[in-house]
C-alpha cells in the first residue's frame, strides 16, 4: 500500500470549536492517509465529527470552529499553508466536495448554466465563455441530465437532477480528491441508487480519491474499498469494507453498529441498538470515550485512552484488542 | 410576460377600485360643494348662483350610473374640478405643480437612502465585527428613533434660523426664475438640502440593518459557501451569490416605503413649507377643498398602486422562483 501515492494525509488533526467552556475538540487526532483513485468511507453518528472533518479539509470552516493540531495534506500540499490566492486556486481545481444538502447547494436566483460557468472560468482564467459553457454541457452529459437544464433554474429541477448537478459542478476542473458528504441524504432510496451506481461510473472514469461520508453503514461499505469509523471525533477503527459483516472481530463500537443494521433477507437475527447515547464532547468520559455505552468494557478502559492498534488491513483503537497485536504479527 | 400581463390586469383592476371608492365616498356624504360655497355666503346667495356653482362643480341630478361613467371619463382625461380655496384654478394644476416637488425631493431622499443603506448594509456585513459594524447600526438607529418632525423642527432651528447657513423655508429663491438655469437648480438643491437630510437620517437605519442581517444569514447559506469552495472571486461572491437574494426582502420594504412617501411625508412639508402634496394636502384640509382632497387621494392611491406594480416587476426580474410560479399557477 505504501507504493501508492497519498492523496489526503490527515496528520494528528484535531479540529475544535471555540466554546464557552473553552476550546471542544470535534475531531480528535484524527490519522488518515487516502491513496490515489481510492474511496473511503467515514462512518458515523450525528455529531461525531464527519462533517466537521470535512469542512476542515477544505479548509471552509466558520465562526468559531479552528485547526487546534496537526495538519491536513492534500496532493502533498499543505491546505493552511496557502495564502487566500493560492487557496482560491487549489481548491476545486485539487479537491472538491460535494455539499450534504442537495438542495440548497445551488444559488436559487442564477440558472444551472451560470453557476456552472461561474465555476469553470474562476480558475481557467484562458477560457472563453463558449468554452465553459461545452465545458458544463459535457459535465451534464457526464451526471446525465439533459442539457435543457442549463437554463433551468435550480427550483426548477428535481432533488436528484439538483444533487446531479452539485455532483458536476464538483468535478469540473477534474480534482483528484471529491469529498461526499452525505450526497444523498435529502434524496429518496430509488434516486439515491441511481445517484451513488453514477458516482462509482464517474469515479472509474475519471479516476479521483473519494472520501464518502455517511452514517449509512450498508451504502458505505457498498462504495468504499476501506472504511472509517468514527466515534466522538476520533476514527477508533479502520477497517477494509469486506470485513465489515457479522461475525468479523471489530471495535465493539463498529459491532454494535453493525448488530442495528436491519437486514431484509434475514430473519432469525434480531436488531440491536447500542444502549446508551453519544458522549458530550465538552465532558467526554476519561479513558475510551465509548466506555460508559460498551458492553464488553473492563477496569482499564475507565481511565486509559486506547492506543491505535494495527488490526487486520487497518487499525482500531480498544484495549480489548491490546493482546492480540503479537498473535497476529506472530 | 404571463406574469406581466397578470401584474398588468390587476393594477387596473386596483385602480378602478380606488377610482370607485372615491366616487362613492363623496357622495354618501351629506350635502354637496355648492351647498358647502352656499353656507359659506350664509345664504346671501341667489338661487341662479347655486345653479351656476352647482353646474361648475360638476354636480348634477342625473342618475348615479350616467354620474359615474362621467366620473370616470373626467378622472382618465385628467379633469377633477375646481379647487374652493383657489378657484377657478383646477385641481389637476395644483396637484402637477404639487407633486414634481415631493416626489423630487422625498424620491431621491428615500433612493438615496435605500441605495446607501443596502450598500453600507452589505458591507458591515462582509466586514463583520469590525469597526464600522459595530459603531454604524448605533449611530444611525439613534436618528431613526428621533420623531422626524422634531429632527426637521430642530435642524431649521439651529442651521437656518440662528445660524442661517440653510434656508427656513420653501423650494427655491424669490428671485430665482424656474426652469432649467444653473441659479435655480442650485437654489432648489440648497432649499432641499435640509429636509432630504432628516429624511435621509431617520431612514436609513432601516435599510441598514435590514440589509445586515439579510447578508448574514444568506452568508450562512450552503450556496455562497458552496460558491467559496468553487472559487469564485469574492466580489462575485458578495454581490451575485449573496446581496443578489438578500436583496429581495429589501424590495418589498422599498415597495411599502415608496407609497408612503408621497402622502406620508405631511409633516416634512409643513416644517420647511415645502410645497408639496403633503403641504397643499394640509391646507386642503384645514380648508375643506373637498374636490382637492378628492382628486389628491386619488393621486396617492394610483401612486401607490403603481409602484406596487413597478416593485412586482422588479421582484419578479430579481427572484426566478416567482416568475415562474405567476406564469404556471
Amino acid at each position: 500500500m505504501s507504493d501508492r501515492q497519498p492523496i489526503l494525509e490527515l496528520d494528528h488533526l484535531s479540529v475544535g470549536y471555540q466554546t464557552s467552556a473553552g476550546i471542544v475538540n470535534a475531531v480528535n487526532d484524527v490519522n488518515l492517509t487516502i491513496y490515489k483513485e481510492e474511496i473511503v468511507g467515514l462512518i458515523g453518528e450525528s455529531g461525531s465529527g464527519k462533517s466537521t472533518m470535512a469542512y476542515a479539509i477544505m479548509r471552509l470552516l466558520k465562526g468559531d470552529a479552528l485547526i487546534t493540531n496537526g495538519t491536513i495534506r492534500v496532493m502533498g500540499k499543505d491546505v493552511y499553508a496557502m495564502n487566500l490566492k493560492e487557496l482560491r486556486a487549489f481548491r476545486w481545481a485539487q479537491m472538491a466536495m460535494v455539499f450534504q444538502s442537495a438542495m440548497s447547494a445551488l444559488n436559487p436566483v442564477m440558472t444551472v448554466q451560470t453557476q456552472m460557468v461561474d465555476t469553470i472560468l474562476a480558475h481557467k482564467k484562458g477560457m472563453t465563455r463558449l468554452q465553459a459553457i461545452e465545458r458544463a454541457n459535457q459535465l451534464l452529459d457526464i451526471v446525465r441530465i439533459d442539457r435543457k437544464a442549463m437554463q433551468s433554474y435550480p427550483h426548477e429541477l428535481s432533488g436528484g437532477m439538483r444533487q446531479r448537478v452539485v455532483i458536476a459542478i464538483a468535478i469540473a476542473l477534474n480534482p483528484g480528491f471529491v469529498i461526499m458528504d452525505e450526497p444523498t441524504t435529502a434524496l429518496d432510496v430509488v434516486v439515491q441508487r441511481s445517484i451513488l451506481d453514477q458516482i462509482k461510473e464517474i469515479q472509474k472514469q475519471e479516476k479521483f480519491a473519494v472520501l464518502f461520508i455517511s452514517h449509512d453503514f450498508s451504502l458505505v461499505a457498498e462504495m468504499a474499498s476501506r472504511v472509517a469509523i468514527m466515534y466522538a471525533g476520533r476514527i477508533i477503527e479502520m477497517t477494509p469494507s469486506q470485513t465489515l459483516q457479522l461475525g468479523e472481530r471489530h471495535h465493539p463500537y463498529t459491532e454494535g453498529l453493525l448488530r442495528a443494521i436491519p437486514h431484509l433477507s434475514a430473519d432469525n437475527i434480531t436488531i440491536e441498538g447500542i444502549p446508551g447515547s453519544p458522549p458530550n464532547l465538552v465532558n467526554l468520559p476519561r479513558g475510551c470515550a465509548f466506555h460508559p455505552r460498551c458492553p464488553v468494557a473492563v477496569d482499564v478502559c475507565k481511565d486509559q485512552r486506547p492506543k491505535a492498534i494495527p488490526s487486520g488491513n487497518g487499525h482500531v483503537e480498544c484495549h480489548l484488542f491490546e493482546g492480540e497485536q503479537e498473535v497476529q504479527h506472530g | 410576460m404571463r406574469y406581466f400581463l397578470n401584474k398588468l390586469g390587476f393594477l387596473l383592476l386596483t385602480i378602478w377600485a380606488a377610482l370607485t371608492l372615491n366616487f362613492a365616498l363623496p357622495r354618501l356624504m351629506p350635502g354637496n360643494p355648492a351647498l358647502n360655497m352656499l353656507a359659506k355666503f350664509q345664504g346671501k346667495m341667489p338661487p341662479q348662483a347655486l345653479k351656476a356653482f352647482e353646474l361648475q362643480f360638476g354636480f348634477s341630478n342625473q342618475p348615479w350610473p350616467i354620474q359615474y361613467i362621467n366620473y370616470l371619463g373626467s378622472m382618465l382625461t385628467g379633469h377633477f374640478g375646481f379647487s374652493y380655496t383657489y378657484y377657478p384654478v383646477h385641481v389637476s394644476t395644483i396637484i402637477a405643480q404639487s407633486l414634481p416637488w415631493t416626489l423630487g425631493l422625498l424620491g431621491i431622499s428615500y433612493l438615496v437612502s435605500v441605495v446607501l443603506g443596502t450598500v453600507l448594509g452589505i458591507f458591515i456585513a462582509w466586514r463583520r465585527g469590525g469597526v464600522t459594524d459595530s459603531i454604524t447600526p448605533i449611530v444611525s438607529m439613534t436618528f431613526q428613533a428621533i420623531p422626524q418632525f422634531w429632527l426637521a423642527v430642530v435642524f431649521v432651528y439651529f442651521l437656518a434660523f440662528s445660524n442661517n447657513i440653510f434656508p427656513m423655508s420653501h423650494s427655491y429663491g424669490n428671485t430665482e426664475v424656474p426652469g432649467l438655469n444653473w441659479p435655480f437648480i442650485r437654489s432648489v438643491v440648497y432649499h432641499g438640502f435640509l429636509p432630504f437630510l432628516v429624511v435621509f437620517l431617520t431612514s436609513v437605519s432601516g435599510w441598514i440593518i435590514g440589509m445586515r442581517n439579510n447578508m448574514m444569514m444568506t452568508l450562512g447559506e450552503d450556496y455562497v459557501v458552496f460558491a467559496e469552495a468553487k472559487g469564485v472571486s469574492p466580489r462575485r461572491l458578495i454581490f451575485n451569490y449573496a446581496a443578489r437574494n438578500a436583496i429581495l426582502p429589501q424590495v418589498t420594504s422599498m415597495a411599502i416605503a415608496l407609497t408612503t412617501i408621497i402622502g406620508g411625508q405631511i409633516l416634512i412639508e409643513q416644517v420647511f413649507s415645502y410645497q408639496g402634496i403633503g403641504f397643499q394636502l394640509t391646507n386642503a384640509v384645514t380648508s375643506e377643498d373637498y374636490p382637492l382632497i378628492q382628486g389628491m387621494f386619488l393621486i396617492v392611491a394610483v401612486f401607490g398602486v403603481v409602484i406596487n406594480f413597478l416593485v412586482d416587476i422588479l421582484y419578479g426580474r430579481l427572484d426566478p422562483r416567482i416568475r415562474r410560479r405567476g406564469a404556471t399557477s
